[in-house]
């Protein structure tokens, strides 16, 4: 059962409060991922403690980066489940996890940040891990 | 941020974990707390060496590059079969 939305809202202001993207339907999402052209990064957001508390204030620092994906949206696991599904629809041999982060150059999956590697750590080193990935698929 | 609830399973609660076994089993899946009986996993996915000519070690370094797919709801794993349990993003350095 999906959680409170009053609950929720928050978490998904942390996001767009800084410009990224909410998609909500699965149209959105399609809208959002079938433009190929350039850099995307899509963060499947949860209300998970354990990682999500985490990986908000880190990929808002890493957004903060000299180079960032060139659009950046966010859909909320548990919440808008259809735009949840259609995402992970873009990345069909990744097993689902959230909160987790996938980049994409030109339509093509290039860095894919699961859950795993976020549980538990300090947005400063899960910024820092985006900014490695920024600069090692983007840059040039 | 974790509230006492939380605190009290311990560190690994809510940590994708590595549960290698002193048989031929290995398991992945989130810690969610050590109790009498064993360790208990949630959202688990389970590994028998040499099944599909994957070993352990190669199951588990696939596992930590993008986690791995949910096969089991909740799992125990009896303490005395427990060999280490490993976060899993920790595993897959070694």
């Amino acid at each position: 059962m999906p959680y409170d939305p009053v609950l929720v809202q928050p978490m998904r202001d942390e996001l767009t409060a800084v410009g990224i993207e909410e998609l909500e339907t699965a149209e959105a999402v399609d809208r959002f991922l079938t433009d190929k052209s350039g850099s995307a990064m899509i963060v499947i957001n949860s209300v998970c403690g354990c990682a999500a508390g985490s990986a908000r204030p880190g990929i808002k620092m890493a957004l903060r980066h000299e180079v960032t994906p060139d659009r950046v949206a966010t859909v909320f696991a548990g919440q808008d489940l259809e735009a949840t599904a259609k995402a992970r629809s873009y990345i069909p041999h990744i097993p689902p996890s959230s909160p987790s982060v996938a980049l994409f150059r030109d339509g093509e999956l290039v860095f894919m940040y699961p859950r795993h590697q976020i549980e538990g750590r300090p947005p400063q080193v899960i910024a820092a891990d985006l900014m490695e990935a920024f600069d090692a698929h983007l840059s040039a | 941020m974790r509230d006492s609830r939380h605190a009290a399973k311990g560190e690994l609660h809510g940590i994708t974990v590595v549960v290698d076994t002193t048989g031929a089993e290995v398991y992945v899946g989130r810690f969610f707390e050590q109790r009498g009986d064993g360790i208990v996993l949630l959202d688990v996915a389970r590994h028998t060496d040499g099944a599909g000519g994957v070993s352990k070690q190669q199951y588990v370094q696939t596992a930590a590059r993008y986690g791995q797919w949910k096969e089991l709801d909740q799992v125990v794993v009896p303490l005395p079969d427990v060999r280490s349990v490993t976060r899993l993003v920790d595993a897959g350095a070694s």
